[in-house]
């Protein structure tokens, strides 16, 4: 058979049912294939981007390596964004690129990029075939690669005279799977548990780690069992259900202002699959001050990466956590508890119009109330972005889908449609805003095609939100470059698309409109109008430590 | 390289790799994105053929540690090990590459 036929075949012998993908001169041989055999479904993005995050979102929500396909040069482009925002926030994915033929690798071909230079820093592993015969071991090792220890996106660069190369073999590969992860010694787990045991008033935190490997009752139970509150980053959201007694809700920049003071008052903080980033953990000097750091990672360049901890455990967070559960002592340890409570009570969230589907809070509050805990959410990065962390109840953590490490806009919309084409019985809603909705406005098209069950509920302040904010609050309200002076008609343009739209800014009954659309079937666009001078707080400014927050009222 | 050359104790790493054409772009990435020091390198084929020899030259600092760790993660790097030789002698080994050529 050749090289495409393989590699179509070996995608199949891993189970891969769905690919986002464009085809192009460098991959017509495996488009070919894909037709004549008809086993796997071809989705057909209208951007390599939105490709990639296609299948992001499929990943995110299967957990399984979502797989997109591109051609060489700009196909190749235009979904780094897509490889490098996976490789920060740890998706597993394949992405297979063609490549202009081997002979004329090197000579500067019409679409030829270096493919293999451009990937190396963006993804966990990249691979250039180089013979036909060598996609037998390439293709099982690059999903072994993808879902093992620290997952994360490998890329397959296959030139196209390798993809008509004729190839034979007696035996078919076995398909790659996940390494085990070492179990850490008993000793480090018996002495982390003294350490939750010995502690006055400890913390767990939660992180993309946790969640991507289904840490939830594990955490749960510990947390339960040690009476630790949990903290969350934004990658963990979901993990501890908001509605807990224990969760905290998300730390950092933009956390509330209870969750920041519990840190500040911890004396151990037992860190599970968190990578301390900046955002989290403020000037990271002066965070959790008086704590005990204790940190759980399967990455060992996680460990003492950014802050030294007290001891490390490298090592999947589920396991560990099922360890630390069997091992802690049950305590109620109700002074701290006590105590938590009261900063929750004085200096939780304080939204402005909560209850309101046309103000920035309330239409994720109020679109949260009308849905489900099966709903899979999905956002773009911004103003939007932070207050559906703030503000939505997540059930459960792969319910959560952003785009946390690389901060892509544009992320939302393609992930969405990914989510919904990997789990088609339930309903996927995208946050976004109108700067983000911009940046991948064309995946519209694919969303009516696959007519998947995704509503975009569109927070329109005509502004880059965030950005505007900053300007407002540091740059002595220059707002240079943040406005746009041209009020797009997006309801127009979805319905250009095919796309049933919406407008709660003029319906009669915001809330009624809001739940009719939600409920309806196939993708349709959800336009709030929200004001340009609503900000997103309380706010740590860049840079401070956690404690130094502005805005957002307390309750005192 | 910086100033820290000549201030701070050097070691030299040996790493076996795989050989292929992509490798040296995998080592020399990760030093220059993640800000490592290195200064001196010298690769050179197994005789099998099938791995390489990478010998770098890195200042022992605080970094070492995560130097180590993330070389470790590299798919390509079969095995790493920190030589007992000194600085002088990986720079008079590369010096004497460097006359005869």
């Amino acid at each position: 058979m050749t090289g495409a036929e393989l590699t179509v075949q070996l995608l199949e012998r891993q189970g891969v049912d769905i690919i986002a993908g464009i085809p192009g001169a460098s991959n017509l041989p495996f488009y070919d294939v894909l037709a004549r055999r008809k086993k796997i479904r071809h989705v057909l993005a209208r951007h390599e981007q939105g490709a990639g995050f296609m299948a992001q979102g499929m990943a995110r929500v299967s957990g399984r390596p979502g797989v997109c396909v591109t051609t060489s040069g700009p196909g190749v482009t235009n979904i780094l964004t897509a490889l490098a925002d996976a490789k920060l926030d740890s998706v597993p994915l394949i992405c297979i690129t063609g490549q202009v033929p081997r002979a004329m690798m090197g000579t500067d071909a019409f679409q030829e990029v270096d493919t293999y230079g451009l990937s190396i820093p963006i993804t966990k592993h990249n691979f250039l075939v180089r013979s036909a015969e060598e996609l037998l071991t390439i293709i099982p090792r690059a999903f072994t690669l993808a879902m093992s220890g620290r997952t994360g996106p490998v890329l397959i660069d296959i030139p196209r005279d390798v993809q008509d190369e004729m190839v034979t073999f007696t035996e078919w590969p076995a398909p790659g799977m996940a390494e085990i992860t070492p179990l850490p010694a008993r000793h480090s787990l018996e002495r982390c548990a003294q350490l939750i045991n010995k502690a006055k008033r400890p913390v767990i935190c939660l992180g993309g780690g946790a969640a991507r490997s289904g840490a939830e009752q594990a955490a749960r139970n510990l947390a339960e069992k040690a009476a630790m509150p949990a903290a969350m980053t934004l990658m963990g959201l979901g993990l501890m259900p908001a509605d807990h007694p224990l969760s905290l809700g998300m730390l950092g920049m933009h956390g509330a202002r209870y969750t920041n003071m519990v840190l500040e008052e911890c004396d151990l903080f037992l860190a599970v699959g968190i990578r301390f980033d900046d955002r989290a953990t403020g000037k990271v000097t002066e965070f959790c001050p008086n704590a005990t750091i204790v940190h759980v990672d399967i990455d060992p360049c996680e460990l003492d990466k950014i802050k030294t901890s007290a001891m490390s455990i490298g090592g999947d967070a589920k396991t560990v956590l099922e360890s630390l559960v069997e091992l802690v002592e049950p305590v109620s340890r109700s002074e701290w508890l006590d105590r938590v409570n009261i900063l929750r009570r004085d200096f939780a969230y304080a939204f402005d119009r909560i209850d309101d589907p046309l103000s920035s809070y309330g239409l994720v509050a109020r679109t949260g109330q009308m849905l489900d805990d099966e709903t899979l959410i999905t956002t773009d990065v911004g103003q939007h972005q932070m207050r559906t962390a703030q503000a939505y109840p997540f059930a459960y953590s792969r319910q959560w889908l952003t785009s946390g490490g690389l901060g892509t806009m544009g992320f939302g919309l393609p992930a969405a449609i990914g989510a919904a084409l990997a789990a088609p019985e339930v309903r996927v809603v995208c946050f976004s805003g109108d700067g983000s909705i911009l940046m991948n406005i064309q995946e519209m098209a694919t969303a009516v095609e696959e007519n998947v069950n995704v509503k975009i509920v569109l927070a329109d302040n005509r502004c880059l939100g965030l950005v505007h904010q900053i300007q407002d609050m540091f740059f002595h309200k220059r707002h240079y470059a943040t406005e746009y002076r041209v009020q797009v008609d997006f309801l127009a343009v979805a319905r250009g698309f095919g796309m049933a739209a919406v407008d709660l800014g003029i319906a009669d009954d915001p809330a009624a409109a809001l739940k009719q659309a939600l409920d309806g079937p196939g993708p349709c666009l959800i336009r709030v109008p929200v004001s340009a001078l609503d900000h997103v707080f309380p706010m740590v400014p860049s840079g401070a430590a956690n404690t130094e927050m502005i805005g957002g009222k307390s309750h005192v | 390289m910086s100033d820290s050359a000549t201030k701070n104790p050097w070691t030299v790493l040996e790493l076996i790799v795989n050989n292929h054409p992509g490798v040296m772009s995998h080592i020399c990435g990760l030093f220059s994105r993640r800000a490592f020091n290195v200064e001196g390198i010298l690769c050179f084929p197994d005789e099998c053929g099938t791995t390489s020899r990478i010998l770098l030259s890195v200042a022992v600092d605080e970094h070492l540690d995560q130097i180590l760790k993330q070389l470790g993660k590299l798919e390509d790097v079969h095995e790493m090990e920190i030589l007992p030789i000194s600085r002088e002698m990986f720079m008079e080994s590369g010096m004497a590459f460097a006359r005869k050529g």
